[in-house]
Parts: C-alpha cells; sequence; structure tokens
C-alpha cells in the first residue's frame, strides 16, 4: 500500500498532474448550468466509443476489394463479439452525430457562442462537418453493393463541379471507375486522417472551454457587453461557481453512462445495419440509399427541378458549412436568453421541422419507382370482362405501376390512378398514355393498339365508387 | 540597446531575425519534403489513365436481334485485390446482323444502376426516379442527359465492349 502510494507520489510529482491537471479538471463553472451542458461531454463519450470499438474492428477488417465484404461477413457472423462490436460502432455513429447536433443546437439557443466563445462555436461547426464526413465514409467501409453505389454518387456529385469536376470525382475513385483503389482511400480517410482532425479540433475545443469558461444560463436582464463581459462573468464565478471536479461532472458522468447503455442496447437488440449483396458494380439490382443522417440531402436531392441541382449539390454543404461558422461574427453581443431571440428561435424550429419532414420523405422516397409492386388482385379489379382483367395484367407488366398507385398497390412517383376513371375520360386517357406528361414517358411505342384499348378500359372502370366496392372483400389491402 | 538576458541570448537584432528566418525556411522545406511525395501518390490515380480494353461479353449467338440483355464485364483497372468491385455492367442491345448499342449501367443523375424493364421498353432508375426510353433519350425525372454508350464491336463471332470512365455529366469521355 505504501509502496503504491510513493510510487504514485513520484509519478505525480515528476509528471506535474496535480500542479498542471488538476487546476483544469477543478476549473470554476457556473453553478446553474446542470443537466442542460452534458451534451458536449457526452459528444466526446460517443467519440471514445467509435476511437475503441474503431481500432477493435479495424483489427479484422481487411481494407481491399472483394475482401472487405468478405471480412465484413467474418465480423457478423462468426467472430466472438464481432456482431456487438459492428453494432457499437453503427449507434456510436449515429449517438455522436445526434449528440453534436443537440450540443450545438443547445448552444445556439443560449447564444453561448456570443463574445468572446466565438472560436468555440467556429471548432465546433468544423467539428461537425468531420462528424459528417465520418458518418459518410464509415457508411462506405460497410462495402457491399450500398456502399459501391454510394461512392459512386458521390463522385457524380464531384463530378458536377465546373472544371475540377472530373479530377475530384477520379481522386475520389482512385482512378475511373470504381475499383481496388476505391475503398483503400476511403479507409485511409476514416480511420487516419478525419479522426486526426477530430483529436485536434476537440483539443483547440476544450482548450478553449478552459480560457474562456463555460457560460452560464442565458439570463434576460445580463446581455453580453464585450467590453465588460468577462469582468462581469469573472465577479459572478466569484460569488457563485463550483469547481467542474466534482461538483458538476458528476452530472456528465451520469448522462454518458445513460448514452453508453443506448449504445450497447441499441447494439444488443437491434444490431448493427445488415450487409447488402457483395460490392458488384455491375449488379444493377441494388437500390442505394445513403444511411439515415443524409436521408434529408438525399430528398433534397431528388424533388429538387434539375435546372437547381447542380448547384444545391455542391454549393448546400459549403453554404451550410460557412453559413454556420459566421453566425458569431453576425451577432457576438446583446441578448443571449431565448426569449428576446425569436429568430434564433424560429430558425432552430423551422430547421428541425425541415429536417424531420425531409428525413422521413427520404425514408419513404415517394419518387423511387417501387419494382417489387405485386399485381392487382381480382378483388380489387373486380370484373369479369375479359378485355378489363387484360388491361389490369398490363398496367402491372408494363410498368405503370412502379409509379402510380392503384389502391394501395404500386409506387407514388406519379398521381394515383384509383379514381383515374372519374378524372380523365377515355380519350385523355388514350392521348397521356401515347404522348406521356410532365414526368411521364410516352408509350406509343410500347403499347400495342389492342394493348392500349384494353388498359384504357381498365383505367376507365377505376372511381371512387369503384374502390369502395372492389375493396370490400380485402380492404385491409387498401390501408397496406 | 539590446540588454544581454545570458550569455548566449544572440544579442544583435540582425542575428536574431536572421535565425528566425533561417529556421522557419527550414522547417518548411522539411515539411515540403516530407509531405510532397505523399501528395502526388495519392494524387497519381489522376496521372496515370489506365488504357481503354475490349472486353469480351459473349458470343454472336447469346444476343438475339433487339433484345436488351444486362452484360459484365471487368474494368480496365488492373489491381489484382480488386475482385468483383473492378467488375461493371452494360445494357448491350443487337440491332442488327453485327449491330449493337451498349449503355452504360450508370444513371446519367447521379450514377446509380438503371434497369431495363423489357415490357414498358423503358430504363428505370431506383434513386431518384429517372426513366429513359429505349435508345436512352432522358423520358421522365432528373436525369439532365441520355444514357452513355460504350464503344461495342464484333470480332471472329465474338461481341467486345470497350471499357470508359464513369458517365460524369461533366465529362462527355463517353
Ligand atoms: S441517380 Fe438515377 S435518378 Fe438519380
Amino acid at each position: 500500500m505504501k509502496l503504491i502510494k510513493s510510487i504514485l507520489g513520484w509519478l505525480d510529482d515528476r509528471s506535474g498532474f496535480s500542479d498542471v491537471v488538476m487546476p483544469m479538471l477543478r476549473h470554476v463553472v457556473p453553478d446553474n448550468a446542470r443537466w442542460w451542458y452534458v451534451f458536449g461531454s457526452a459528444t466526446l463519450c460517443a467519440f471514445a466509443v467509435q476511437v475503441i470499438s474503431g481500432i477493435a474492428l479495424a483489427t479484422t477488417y481487411v481494407p481491399g476489394g472483394e475482401a472487405a465484404y468478405e471480412s465484413l461477413l467474418y465480423i457478423t457472423n462468426e467472430a466472438p463479439l464481432g456482431n456487438l462490436l459492428r453494432g457499437m460502432h453503427y449507434y456510436g455513429a449515429t449517438a455522436m452525430v445526434v449528440l453534436a447536433i443537440i450540443h450545438m443546437t443547445q448552444v445556439f439557443l443560449h447564444a453561448a457562442y456570443k463574445y468572446p466563445r466565438e472560436l468555440n462555436w467556429m471548432s465546433g461547426v468544423v467539428l461537425l462537418f468531420v462528424v459528417l464526413g465520418m458518418s459518410f465514409t464509415g457508411q462506405l467501409l460497410r462495402w457491399d453493393a450500398n456502399g459501391v453505389w454510394s461512392v459512386t454518387v458521390a463522385a457524380e456529385m464531384a463530378g458536377r463541379a465546373p472544371l475540377v469536376g472530373p479530377v475530384i470525382a477520379h481522386a475520389i475513385l482512385g482512378g475511373e471507375t470504381v475499383g481496388g483503389s476505391t475503398l483503400t482511400r476511403f479507409f485511409a480517410i476514416h480511420v487516419f486522417v478525419l479522426p486526426g482532425l477530430i483529436f485536434a479540433g476537440v483539443g483547440l475545443h476544450l482548450w478553449l472551454v478552459l480560457r474562456h469558461g463555460i457560460s452560464e444560463m442565458p439570463k434576460v436582464d445580463e446581455p453580453v457587453n464585450p467590453a465588460t463581459y468577462k469582468e462581469e462573468y469573472e465577479a459572478r464565478l466569484e460569488k457563485t461557481g463550483v469547481p467542474f471536479w466534482p461538483i458538476a461532472a458528476w452530472r456528465d458522468a451520469v448522462f454518458s453512462i445513460v448514452v453508453m447503455a443506448l449504445i450497447i442496447g441499441c447494439a444488443l437488440f437491434f444490431g448493427p445495419p445488415a450487409l447488402g449483396t457483395a460490392p458488384d458494380p455491375s449488379d444493377i439490382n441494388a437500390n442505394p440509399m445513403p444511411d439515415w443522417y443524409f436521408w434529408w440531402y438525399f430528398a433534397i436531392l431528388s424533388m429538387l427541378p434539375p435546372q437547381l441541382e447542380t448547384f444545391v449539390i455542391l454549393g448546400l454543404p459549403v453554404v451550410g458549412l460557412l453559413g454556420l461558422i459566421v453566425v458569431p461574427m453576425f451577432s457576438n453581443k446583446g441578448d443571449r436568453a431565448p426569449s428576446r431571440r425569436p429568430w434564433a428561435v424560429g430558425t432552430v424550429v423551422f430547421g428541425f421541422t425541415a429536417l424531420v419532414v425531409l428525413t422521413i420523405y427520404g425514408y419513404k422516397k415517394p419518387w423511387s419507382p417501387d419494382f417489387g409492386v405485386k399485381p392487382l388482385p381480382a378483388s380489387l379489379v373486380a370484373s369479369s370482362d375479359p378485355a378489363i382483367i387484360h388491361g389490369a395484367e398490363l398496367v402491372h407488366q408494363k410498368g405503370c405501376m412502379y409509379c402510380h398507385e392503384v389502391d394501395g398497390y404500386g409506387g407514388h412517383r406519379g398521381p394515383g390512378l384509383s379514381d383515374i376513371g372519374q378524372r380523365l375520360t377515355q380519350p385523355e386517357l388514350i392521348i397521356r398514355i401515347n404522348n406521356g406528361g410532365y414526368n411521364m414517358p410516352s408509350f406509343a411505342a410500347s403499347l400495342t393498339a389492342a394493348e392500349l384499348t384494353d388498359m384504357v378500359a381498365f383505367l376507365e372502370t377505376r372511381s371512387s365508387s369503384s374502390v369502395r366496392k372492389g375493396s370490400a372483400p380485402s380492404g385491409s389491402h387498401v390501408t397496406e | 540597446m539590446c540588454k544581454k538576458e545570458n550569455e548566449n541570448f544572440p544579442c544583435a537584432a540582425d542575428r536574431r531575425s536572421f535565425l528566425n528566418r533561417l529556421s522557419l525556411a527550414l522547417a518548411g522545406l522539411v515539411g515540403a519534403a516530407m509531405s510532397l511525395p505523399p501528395i502526388a501518390y495519392v494524387l497519381s490515380p489522376l496521372l496515370s489513365k489506365p488504357r481503354r480494353k475490349w472486353r469480351d461479353v459473349g458470343g454472336l449467338g447469346e444476343f438475339p436481334i433487339g433484345e436488351t440483355k444486362l452484360v459484365k464485364f471487368q474494368d480496365a483497372t488492373s489491381t489484382a485485390w480488386a475482385g468483383n468491385t473492378a467488375m461493371t455492367g452494360a445494357w448491350l442491345r443487337r440491332i442488327g446482323e453485327d449491330q449493337f448499342i451498349a449503355f452504360s449501367v450508370n444513371c446519367r443523375h447521379l450514377g446509380c444502376p438503371v434497369r431495363w424493364v423489357n415490357d414498358a421498353k423503358l430504363f428505370m432508375c431506383p434513386c431518384h426516379g429517372g426513366v429513359y426510353y429505349e435508345d436512352g433519350a432522358v423520358a421522365a425525372g432528373p436525369p439532365p442527359e441520355a444514357l452513355a454508350r460504350y464503344p461495342v464491336r464484333v470480332v471472329d463471332g465474338k461481341v467486345e465492349v470497350e471499357t470508359s470512365p464513369i458517365p460524369l455529366t461533366t465529362n462527355d469521355l463517353v
């Protein structure tokens, strides 16, 4: 016991832990921060999970062409605890993105980014983008069909840039096509470059927290005046501040435990995201989809008019990054209380609503053709006329239902056809099918006259009354 | 005048500024020497374009006239470990005795793989709903350009497709 104590004492003296580190841990923080301020430390905790689980995964993962997929299968299905680790790494990533965004929202709502903490905010914004870069590159390392096509999409996006587009696209692919050099670059970026940036960024971020102190809860009668802020802040801390360690830190510890429990819990109960089919760029049955963090962006890209698209693809990330970075340059003094900053609150409400709506939209993908659509059951066709029955078959066979829904069957790209018989007359139907319309191909070349007649005969039977009549025996289909 | 802080502390102001500049310059040189070769290495795939290659995708007899079939072949890349990631697909249609069209499977919107829907005579993209007619022209959705085509030739009864870079909207290489 005594020996251990003296060894520890020696270490402490020679390293300077008590002299240098302890004062940092004990730095005085406002006592009113409480639970509001746990999100930053929880983000750091999630990052630690990523580093540790990532290193473990890297001991088995093979970052090379075909072998990557094999090693992922091994990690998922055979390696002891492999499934758990993949799950931890995935939900740890999820936690990191979510917590970073919550942390940032809290800082924004409380205007903690104002004088003198502008650089805290800016470094945080850069960190957020690096974290998003980690999620994207990480998704690719799950090197299945989805991964291959995600790289392709990323290269195509970059390729839109004028002049330098192809160069950047080929730099992303590591060549002119997806191949042996593609995955290895993303591996290097994901495990060396971006984590290095995060370590540096977190170091700066934490240093700035020490340098400027943690901001207090905003009060209506305490607007920020750069001329006097520091003195006032020091004076208030003198009166009511508490040492971070251990008076304030226990809340961070408690919250981090909750986060850890959620990460491990999700990893155990839901498991990691399933591996898709093998990464074969000639396999055209892939249905590429980004991980959920980017569904909102996916939705935007799908709904934009093509003329604007290139500007948004290239501009949105840049504008987003710069727009967030300059926030403290435009408002670095004055009110901090949300009740005095309706625009800030409005921005957050609007931003989150848009994010949620777009994310749901991105998940549902109403713009994507539904290739798996089943033929219409006889009960819905509800006719014994052979022409109409044939017409119903054709509507499925010719791909109409990939994009048009009939009584709960089919995609949502185009308008539903459940009551098309009421909306369009027979000649109108013929013209529309033959010529196409806005966002609808012309089918004149792929339908014979007899097929067209049958198809129109079927479509004419579609009216809201036929829906009720036809769906009565199998009502459940309508709501499917 | 310069105050001597200790014996070794250089006093003359110009000596100090000289050492200052020398150290900065040398540090810059060291930095460049250690980072330029790696940067050039990382960017090297941009400089050495692989030679295009003709790939055999099957005998003439396998392709009935008028039919559109998916063919798979290997890219021009030569990395031994690429495995199936070096594969590429094309929609090959025979339009005459020895005339073919090979459409790239990459959607011209953002590169997703398009599928040929034979009954509708359309190519459809799963990503954002791009649709192309039989001849590759845009029928609906966001794609800005028609499907790209690969060069095809028939040699001794074998159909060959030439490897090409992934079609980008900004490089009309194909
Ligand atoms: S990639 Fe085909 S529609 Fe977007």
